[in-house]
């Protein structure tokens, strides 16, 4: 058997397989995954069009890893810690942070990075792979301080390529920090294809380096996203360290709205192979297969999700203007002399302009 | 006077930094003090001497050669309750991990609006003058106090060692602390055994003088004293102010002195443009403009990379530079 065989709880036509832990597959979950997903792709492409029109920044989409996010970030129990990338907000939205912020975030204020309390919810990390040392060691102030809390952190695959990947892995599997590290590789780093990013066959195997457990997951299969996800999870509260779970999928937009992927790969094979690999549209099969769907049931939930979704735009819009104090406030937790000068400087000149 | 000598020891200033540090983390159980080889070996300085065998493998932690994942995992550490203090070994190996310091240490309390902070110390030994290899020597201090978000502190004798680190320790931000190696064992001073902190952002008058100020921090502090003594001798009196803090400056301080003696040289050993010295001209224009009587001297290191110890000494300010530098503004 190849050793980072890729995972499936269900085929791509939905048939459940034969593999250990499938029969916990629920109608509950399979419909609660459908609830999430159907959210997060109408969060998605709401967003995209919001930006279109002018009522958004540029944005990140991530239609085609909703089964990758939403099974994951799915897997977390409360007082975990979730380090996100600018992709990730299948994931945040999930492990439950807010709508509207999520939205605030892309419109360029800096309440979108503030999670709801209690929740452990990190800023997106703009820079490549810098956030895999912080999960590490956010983790391990879990397991130095005695609880079973744990962390989880995403990236792509481009990501593999920076020392910060390395760096943060190798802390973590030396200290056996509770610590899942989740790669979703989407196969471009912008347009850089994945062969241009590593030479080894697959993400999963540089988990030997460290000597931590690799999993390869369908990252289009959310059953075995989540409850692959799940094990790693229980393995480190179990204090056995980190794992490194690669789930392949594919995103079928561009990078960002301010990017063209026409330019890098043929757009009219991506729209082509959707059909194979859309996570909603393979969970729709694998429901109809175990007589768990109900077209009225699943209108229900696309209604309901659009709702949702137009009720935070419309408190994402109605949210108080942005507070310009707010920028000189929070660099240190008291400002210093330079930083409190500048500030009734600047706010002296503002009233100035009001009078 | 018995009372006094059983309430301070004479400590160098590398000694100082482990009784700081030992002091804090009697304390504070949640400060840990994290780098390469300051846990069996006690630091290739032993500034970490003892702590192991006193706080345990927990507390003292030997990390992976890895200054971004030093600095990486104790963002993550400080973010969820931790103190870390973590070593560079030298300050010119922090650039590995210059990227999570400029990119995350420094911004986490702006980006989540004071929900999350980085409480950290990251202490690097610098600067030129022990006959180090290539790239040990550096003096970057610049590269720090441009970037809004982390504090820069730069003792130079063992009292404000302590002090100022264990100010460092309890700062609820980011503070780089800079050893100067030079000064880590060159004299010894009364340090007092317990807890006690010398403020951050507060400059510390050396010397009294009426006719110039000298500015200086870290190792140049030594060589101003010794060119104010020169000055002395001609009846002509110095001011040295060791700033002690890069960022925030003490204007109140600074400005004061440049009001009472009308001229100033600063002297550091880091390169001159883009230096802390630029910015103390420009807080002084701001400030004191029109009490200058000469315009303000710099003594600095040149433009080019600290050289390999067999020229290093053709690089860092020297009492000459210094004196013929007080001399100019003195007769301009």
């Amino acid at each position: 058997m190849e050793p980072f065989k890729m995972i499936r709880y269900m085929d791509e036509q939905g048939n459940k397989q034969d593999i250990e832990g499938a029969e916990a597959i629920t109608e509950d979950l399979a419909k609660a995954m459908f609830e999430k997903m159907t959210l997060v792709r109408t969060f998605d492409r709401k967003a995209i069009s919001l930006q279109r029109q002018g009522r958004l920044g540029t944005y990140a989409p991530f239609e085609g890893q909703e089964a990758a996010q939403v099974g994951s970030a799915s897997a977390l129990k409360g007082e975990d810690w979730l380090f996100p990338t600018y992709r990730d907000h299948a994931a945040t939205i999930t492990f439950g942070h807010s709508l509207p912020r999520v939205f605030l975030y892309w419109n360029g204020r800096v309440e979108g990075c503030v999670a709801p309390e209690g929740k452990h919810i990190f800023p997106p990390a703009v820079p490549i792979a810098t956030q895999l040392p912080h999960a590490t060691g956010a983790a391990l102030a879990e397991k130095w301080k005695g609880t079973d809390n744990a962390a989880i952190v995403y990236f792509g695959d481009g990501a593999t390529s920076e020392g910060d990947f390395h760096e943060g892995m190798n802390f973590a599997s030396v200290f056996k920090a509770p610590v899942v590290f989740f790669n979703q590789n989407n196969q471009y780093a912008i347009s850089v294809h994945i062969s241009r990013q590593m030479n080894s066959e697959t993400i999963a195997q540089k988990s030997v380096a460290y000597g931590i457990p690799g999993v390869r997951v369908d990252g289009n299969d959310i059953f075995a996203v989540h409850f692959e996800t799940k094990k790693a999870l229980e393995r480190a509260r179990r204090g056995e360290g980190p794992t490194l779970i690669e789930a392949v999928t594919w995103r079928y937009g561009a990078h960002t709205t301010a990017d063209d992927p026409t330019k890098y790969r043929d757009q009219e094979a991506s729209v082509q192979k959707r059909p194979q690999i859309d996570p909603l549209l393979r969970l729709e099969r694998f429901m109809k297969n175990e007589g768990y769907w109900d077209q009225d049931w699943a209108e229900e939930v696309r209604k309901k999700c659009t709702e949702t979704i137009e009720s935070a735009v419309a408190e994402m819009e109605s949210f108080p203007e942005p507070n310009v104090e707010d920028i000189f406030d929070y660099v240190f937790e008291k400002p210093t002399w330079t930083i409190q000068q500048q500030k009734e400087e600047y706010l002296q000149l503002l009233r100035g302009n009001q009078g | 006077m018995s009372t006094t000598m059983t309430n301070v020891q004479k400590l160098s200033l590398v000694q100082a930094v482990t009784d700081g540090l030992r002091t804090m983390m009697k304390e504070r159980k949640e400060v840990i003090v994290m780098g390469e080889d300051v846990g069996k070996n006690g630091g290739v300085f032993r500034a970490t001497e003892g702590l192991m065998e006193e706080f345990g493998e927990d507390r003292v932690i030997d990390t992976p050669l890895s200054e971004a994942g030093i600095v990486g995992t104790g963002i993550g550490l400080a973010l969820n309750g931790f103190l870390p203090v973590v070593e560079m070994q030298f300050l010119g190996f922090i650039y590995p991990a210059f990227e999570q310091i400029m990119t995350h240490a420094t911004r986490i309390r702006m980006r989540t609006l004071g929900k999350y902070s980085v409480p950290m110390v990251i202490r690097a030994p610098y600067g030129a003058g022990i006959r180090a290899p290539e790239i040990h020597s550096d003096s970057v201090e610049a590269l720090f106090t441009h970037m809004p978000g982390i504090k820069v502190v730069c003792p130079s004798n063992p009292y404000d060692a302590k002090g100022l680190l264990i100010a460092s320790i309890e700062d609820p931000d980011p503070v780089l602390f800079m050893e100067s190696m030079r000064c880590y064992r060159s004299t010894k001073a009364e340090v007092p055994t317990g807890k006690y902190t010398v403020e951050i952002g507060k400059a510390n008058v050396l010397t009294e003088g009426e006719d110039v100020t000298i500015f200086a921090w870290g190792a140049m502090v030594v060589i101003a004293e010794k060119a104010a003594a020169e000055f002395k001798k001609k009846n002509i009196s110095c001011e040295v102010v060791d700033l002690r803090t890069l960022y925030p400056l003490d204007k109140e301080t600074i400005s004061a002195s440049i009001q009472k003696t009308g001229r100033a040289v600063i002297i550091h050993e880091a390169h001159a443009t883009g230096g802390v010295g630029s910015d103390l001209i420009g807080l002084i224009n701001d400030t004191s403009f029109l009490y200058l009587k000469a315009p303000i001297e710099r003594v600095t290191g040149y433009d080019v990379p600290v050289p390999f110890s067999a020229l290093e000494d053709h690089y860092v300010p020297t009492v000459q530079r210094l004196v013929k530098a007080i001399d100019k503004v003195i007769h301009f």
